[in-house]
């Protein structure tokens, strides 16, 4: 087994006001050679964005954008005509394929929004634009594993251009579990969004990050009340 | 500081836009873009030290461009940008720096 550990307050970090950011991975001027990647998984950035402000138009392609609201609301509009509000529970997914534009901002005038920003290295290059969300029950995590975002098209979550899978998980005190890998050669990138859980025997707290690959399986145990965010992505 | 001279080559005239517009906010770089194929051929010249590969660029376009560009200069070097802003552009430039 092999494994990369990224505790919270090692994670790169900005605060430009409207927007105070942490880059698990390197990411605009926060830049650790060491920190570039986990296999296809490219950003994790965890934002918080205050009322009414957000990012304004902005370009990709080739790109799997998928954006876990925590907090609050966000509101999305895209040159392919899309115009959502995501907020907690909500998983949006946009592969920028051939290249879009769109801008987010928080919907709310008087409080933050908080939400995860993840970007997979897509499968295919130049598909054509595509955005989906989807509204997940709370209820179906609890003590489980609930899968998010899937390869297969009919498989439960939203579609991704990528052989990856994520779970969101609440775990209450003493649950354990175990993870296995969906494909082989695949790693997972466990992120801890609150609370302590041990993840393959390492001790994790709130918004740490643990990747392991080279293993077909590996256990979970919540040491406290805890949600987790579970990215099983390619290797290579 | 000798200024960093980029091509960025891609397909998409909106993205292209806007990262010329990031990398020329850098006080130590300085690109041009290209849409073509032809165009790339047309601007490229020996001062260049990096090209940025765009969306929509076709692998025959890639092995086509590098056989020119390396004939002007050998020690170029080509890499795969993916657009979202300045979010993976200066990371993407600054490694290449680096290497």
């Amino acid at each position: 087994m092999n494994t990369v550990l990224h505790k919270a307050a090692t994670r790169g970090h900005a605060n430009h006001g409207w927007l105070d950011t942490n880059h698990t991975f390197s990411f605009a001027h926060y830049h650790d050679p060491t920190r570039t990647h986990f296999g296809k998984l490219r950003v994790l950035n965890d934002d918080f964005v205050d009322g009414g402000m957000g990012f304004g138009t902005h370009p990709h392609d080739n790109m799997e954008i998928i954006s876990i609201p925590l907090a609050g609301d966000l509101e999305h509009k895209d040159s392919m005509g899309n115009i959502a509000v995501i907020k907690q529970n909500d998983v949006q997914i946009m592969s920028a394929g051939t290249g879009i534009y769109h801008s987010e901002y928080n919907k709310n005038k008087d409080s933050k929004v908080n939400f995860l920003q993840i970007w997979v290295f897509p499968k295919q290059q130049d598909i054509t634009p595509r955005y989906d969300q989807i509204t997940f029950k709370p209820e179906d995590r609890v003590n489980k594993l609930q899968q998010i975002v899937s390869p297969s098209k009919t498989g439960e979550g939203v579609w991704i251009n990528q052989d990856a899978w994520f779970h969101l998980g609440n775990l209450k005190k003493g649950f354990a579990t175990e993870y296995e890998i969906k494909q082989k050669g695949n790693g997972v990138y466990a992120f801890v969004i609150e609370g302590e859980v041990t993840v393959g025997g390492q001790k994790l707290t709130k918004r740490d990050g643990y990747g392991v690959w080279d293993i077909e399986k590996f256990s979970i145990t919540a040491d406290s009340d805890a949600e987790v965010l579970l990215i099983e992505v390619p290797m290579s | 500081m000798e200024k960093m001279n980029i091509l960025v080559f891609g397909r998409h005239p909106q993205i292209m836009e806007t990262v010329l517009r990031l990398i020329n906010s850098q006080p130590d770089w300085k690109a041009e873009g290209a849409i073509t194929d032809q165009e790339a051929v047309e601007k490229f010249n020996s001062n260049f030290n990096l090209v940025l590969i765009g969306g929509g660029v076709a692998e025959s376009s890639k092995k086509k461009l590098k056989t020119a560009f390396e004939k002007i200069n050998p020690q170029i070097k080509m890499i795969r940008h993916y657009g979202g802003g300045g979010g993976l552009l200066f990371n993407e430039i600054e490694e290449t720096i680096a290497q």
